[in-house]
């Protein structure tokens, strides 16, 4: 239920499973970057997080500055403010390379608060739900929209 | 804190590092410098006594895997400990699309802090201690890590208030019948299972050979061929029950453990379990049995290999690391037909 979007969100086959997106992004020089999106699941915090890794066409990465460039703005100000804590850069969880990585420890209490009047865990869509609903707050973070499908099917 | 502590904080390893022959710049190259590296210290952090040796002209950073601490690193590549550990320093070629860039001693700290701010969710569901740490607080913290100082680091971590377990063997035997006591009689009254989450980073290393001697132990010469990740260990205290070292890898591990639960006590003991799948192999509630498809070959943490049946409680209390991560460097023995790797 996650998947009808553009891009279309694929299920990885790994230890455990996981999301990912690619997406393309029209430089300021017309030059396209391109962004792969993961969505892991964090046994510590107990909540998705958000992975990606970024790279011109020729495969070359992007520099953190180049990334900031095509972050929405109010990210790209908190990145600069905060830039230990906000997106760094770590090894994914499951292919042990380097991919930026939106910190998770504020997310159980946001998720909270826009699930708390609407659903409760017995809902039988209610990961489905809990997952488009992560995605509007954590897609706007990177510039990414919710989709219409999406929100027709929470509906 | 407690004599093991001790010992954990002054662990150290002693390093032996060359400058790789692409980097030679005179003639002869320069001697290797001789090092004694902290164990829960980090690589790049070495870079202060290296400068002197080699050359003024080094580049700022290292590039290395340099989250991990130096210990742990040890532990997982040396299998069979190497005194010293050789290693080698690269200026160029840096393998960008392999290792994390470090820069200096702010990416150590931070990924140092963050790392606790990790640890300190699991264990208490949140991380408002560690944002609200004063700037001296934080300065003092990580100035103990850097400088290896136990008496300092105890001071300021005790504010953070992220205790895991009650040290329950520590204390004799009346205290502890008395206490099992008023705790049975709490239990009833609240009617609750008190839950405790213990931060754990696990290293996992899979063979399908058979070796008695790390020496014949095939060499990780690929760091693709460890799978990391943190995963914290739940466990609910109820009177009675013994969770040892190897429950906990258990708990851990359940796609190589799939039986592994509260209920089943035989998990205690991997000879009584192999006993008990003997002795009952003709039983037919037992045929359908699922089989465990590992084998605990070793489990390393902070460069000692408890024995499986140690209490887990006292391996968290005393070995794990100033960020509160118990880092296990665990090698499984995977039969080839089951092999997920």
């Amino acid at each position: 239920m996650f998947n009808p979007s553009f891009p279309p969100w694929l299920w990885i086959p790994c230890p455990k499973y996981h999301l990912s997106s690619s997406h393309k992004v029209e430089g300021p020089e017309y030059e396209a970057n391109h962004y792969d999106f993961h969505i892991v699941y964090s046994p510590s915090y107990r909540v998705p997080v958000l992975y990606f890794r970024s790279y011109y066409s020729d495969g070359q990465p992007l520099s953190l500055s180049e990334i900031e460039k095509d972050l929405p703005g109010y990210s790209a100000e908190l990145l600069l403010e905060s830039k230990w804590t906000f997106i760094t850069q770590e090894e994914h969880p499951y292919l042990n390379r380097p991919w930026y990585k939106l910190h998770p420890c504020g997310t159980r209490d946001w998720m909270k608060l826009l699930l708390s009047d609407t659903y409760t865990s017995s809902n039988k869509n209610f990961i489905e739900q809990y997952l488009v609903s992560w995605f509007s707050v954590v897609g706007q973070v990177v510039g990414l929209k919710t989709s219409l499908e999406m929100l027709n099917i929470v509906g | 804190m407690s004599e093991a502590q001790k010992y954990v904080w002054k662990g150290s390893i002693p390093l032996q590092i060359h400058l790789h022959e692409s980097e030679v710049t005179t003639l002869p190259p320069p001697p290797p410098a001789l090092v004694l590296a902290p164990r829960i210290g980090y690589l790049p952090l070495l870079i202060s006594l290296l400068k002197p040796h080699f050359s003024t002209t080094l580049p700022p950073g290292v590039d290395t895997i340099w989250y991990i601490p130096t210990g742990v690193l040890f532990d997982l590549l040396c299998m069979e400990p190497e005194r010293p550990w050789n290693l080698t320093v690269h200026f160029r070629g840096y393998p960008s699309n392999l290792l994390l860039p470090c820069e200096g001693e702010d990416s150590v700290k931070w990924s140092f802090i963050n790392s606790l701010k990790e640890a300190a969710y699991v264990i208490t569901g949140n991380c408002k201690n560690i944002m609200n740490m004063s700037q001296t607080d934080q300065v003092d913290l990580w100035g103990s890590v850097l400088n290896g100082n136990l008496e300092s680091y105890s001071r300021v971590s005790s504010k953070l208030k992220l205790e895991t377990f009650e040290d329950e063997y520590t204390e004799n035997i009346d205290s502890a019948s008395t206490k099992s006591q008023q705790s049975t009689g709490d239990a009833e009254a609240a009617g609750q299972v008190k839950t405790s989450r213990i931060p754990v980073r696990l290293y996992l290393w899979t063979v399908n050979d058979n070796f008695d001697d790390f020496e014949d132990a095939p060499v990780i010469d690929n760091w693709d061929k460890v799978s990391y990740i943190n995963r914290p260990v739940e466990i609910h205290k109820e009177d009675g029950k013994y969770f040892s070292l190897s429950n906990a890898v258990k708990r851990l591990l359940p796609e190589y453990f799939p039986e592994s639960s509260f209920a089943n006590e035989g998990d205690a003991n991997i000879n009584q379990s192999a006993e008990e799948e003997g002795e009952n192999s003709c039983d037919p509630e037992s045929s359908g049995h699922t089989v465990e498809i590992a084998e605990i070959k070793c489990v390393r943490i902070q460069g000692i290999e408890p024995s499986l049946e140690i209490p887990f409680s006292w391996v968290v209390n005393n070995l794990m690391n100033p960020e509160y991560f118990l880092h296990m460097c665990v090698c499984l023995k995977v039969s080839e037909a089951n092999a997920m790797q």
